[in-house]
């Protein structure tokens, strides 16, 4: 078998095909899914349901979960790490980036507290993913 | 008087963590971490990505959550998290000397101790980049902690050399914070990385990806100002004529992890120079008795899950040697595993019969990457099992179950070995 990326560096995908070639990103595993464009976007060489959703969703609406960081103040480091709850819209991703741009938080911070809620109407929050004490 | 601990952990990182959690779940009462830094997590403080904890959690957690859960049980067991603290030095018989701030010198003695330090990235002068030397060259864990824990931007136009997962999670994370990523250069004929982080790092944001290709100079005065780029041969040689400039100012470093292993050494405990980690047994103890290692410094993994899986059993046999309930058969029937053709090493080196239960793991990685092929385990010549493969590559971990009747079958070592599976 030939590695992947090699083949995947060859000519861009003919739009045109009917079937679109993905490696699934659901897990570390990378299976190799093949999705009927149309219809009812069949979703072939997934080992899990969530490849199959995955797969569907790529060639309909490709989502990401975001995860970065916000400044913070009255903690011993300047930035708190976030991330959206669930997947958002890929083309809102760099929309988000601006968002989070803007949010300045004080600690202490708990994991799982709401940063932004609903950010760009996503319907996503965006929440804290770890503890930040406050520094003495 | 110095303070008596039933198991003692020098790092407090993914595997320290666990093996101190699985050290008081299997009967060690007195149990404490020692970390150098302000807090505990090590370097999942920085992965802020998601992406942990699927085998383990059966959720995709960032670094900080992975890191956060594993704090809380351990708070939860009452045990001592000593951290701003560093270990000086590790004795054979089990004393650990450190220093902070706080307490000063001090040592304390264990029943037994876990070495769970970790591992480094390599620089650039363990590459040997020609060229100037201005600022802007960045190990890619450098950079992340100056991006996502002190809230630097480390360079605005950025040339990636190797394409490790590293590697591509700082491409995305430093387009994301406004950068531009011009190139990932990866000297090998195909990535290290995971497939998913070359789809969501890479081509979720058009960076290119040129694989057999490496940085032959760096260029600047003060700062980086250019990155020369080559194709290379199979030998790995620069092809003339190739050559492409990259105007940026910022080259990021993904080149390899090695094991820190320097208490480990002063020990006097053997170091394999394949993992350049600790040569260890079954149960990740290694050749200085009741010293236990595990985590990147034995050698380094690809996901935190598998580290949480390994130190849990280090923790587990630490407990175990404490109260004397280990079996004490360090020298009782020793199964040494040979690296056979296309293995670069095993994790254990060699295997105690008698101090497995029912099966012992053996982890290695092949030299190459493999289609359809066949992992082959023998005694001497004598073939005792062969395990399929459909895919195998140097950048993901494998591993075999090797029955205990198999183990005391054999007569002699065991030896692993890839080969490509026959076509009819």
């Amino acid at each position: 078998m030939k590695k992947l990326e090699l083949e995947r560096n060859k000519a861009p995908e003919n739009e045109n095909r009917a079937v679109k070639e993905l490696i699934c990103i659901m897990c570390p595993k990378g299976c190799r899914l093949k999705v009927e464009e149309g219809g009812g976007y069949a979703v072939t060489g997934n080992a899990c349901p969530k490849g199959a959703e995955y797969g569907r969703k790529e060639v309909t609406n490709p989502t990401r979960v975001l995860t970065s960081t916000v400044k913070i103040t009255g903690a011993i480091h300047s930035c708190c790490p976030v991330k959206t709850d669930r997947d958002i819209p890929k083309q809102l991703v760099l929309k988000a980036m601006d968002v989070l741009s803007g949010v300045v938080l004080k600690a202490p911070v708990r994991r799982g507290e709401v940063v932004v809620s609903n950010i760009l109407g996503t319907g996503a929050n965006l929440i804290a993913t770890r503890d930040m004490e406050a520094a003495e | 008087m110095t303070q008596r601990y039933d198991v003692a952990v020098v790092g407090a990182g993914p595997a320290g963590l666990a093996a101190a959690c699985s050290a008081y779940e299997n009967g060690a009462e007195k149990v404490i971490v020692i970390d150098r830094d302000r807090e505990a997590g090590g370097i999942l403080n920085q992965c802020i990505h998601s992406g942990f904890g699927l085998h383990y959690f059966k959720e995709e957690l960032t670094g900080p959550e992975y890191a956060g859960r594993f704090e809380e049980m351990l708070r939860k067991t009452g045990s001592r998290l000593m951290l701003d603290t560093m270990v000086l030095k590790v004795t054979q018989n089990r004393e650990i000397h450190m220093m902070s701030p706080k307490e000063g010198y001090s040592v304390i003695s264990a029943g037994a101790v876990v070495l769970a330090m970790g591992c480094r990235e390599r620089t650039r002068g363990a590459v040997g980049i020609p060229g100037a030397r201005p600022a802007g060259v960045f190990t890619a864990g450098a950079a992340q902690r100056y991006v996502n824990i002190e809230g630097y931007m480390v360079g605005r136009r950025v040339v990636i050399l190797g394409s490790g997962d590293i590697g591509l999670i700082m491409a995305r994370r430093m387009t994301l914070e406004g950068a531009k990523v011009l190139a990932c250069v990866e000297i090998m004929p195909h990535s290290n990385g995971l497939a998913r982080n070359i789809v969501q790092c890479l081509e979720d944001y058009g960076i290119p990806l040129y694989l057999s290709h490496t940085v032959t100079e760096i260029r600047g005065k003060n700062r980086v100002e250019a990155v020369k780029v080559q194709r290379v041969d199979e030998s790995l040689k620069p092809v003339p004529g190739t050559e492409m400039i990259f105007d940026c100012d910022t080259v990021l470093l993904s080149v390899g992890l090695i094991p820190e292993n320097e208490l480990t050494r002063d020990a006097g405990i053997k170091i394999d120079p394949r993992t350049k980690g600790p040569y260890v047994y079954e149960n990740m103890e290694t050749t200085v008795p009741g010293v236990f290692a595990c985590g990147n410094v034995v050698h380094v993994h690809d996901l935190v899950d598998f580290v949480t899986a390994e130190s849990k059993k280090a923790g587990e046999a630490a407990a175990k040697y404490a109260n004397n309930s280990a079996l004490n058969a360090f020298n009782s029937d020793l199964k040494a595993i040979i690296n056979g053709e296309n293995v670069a090493y095993t994790v254990p080196q060699s295997i105690r019969t008698e101090n497995t239960d029912k099966f012992a793991e053996v982890f290695f990685r092949v030299k190459r990457v493999f289609g359809d092929s066949v992992i082959e385990l023998k005694d001497g010549e004598k073939p005792l099992k062969a395990y399929k493969r459909q895919h195998m590559a140097p950048g993901e971990m494998e591993h075999i179950i090797i029955p205990k009747d198999m183990l005391l079958s054999a007569a002699g070592s065991l030896t692993i070995s890839v080969k490509e599976e026959e076509k009819q």
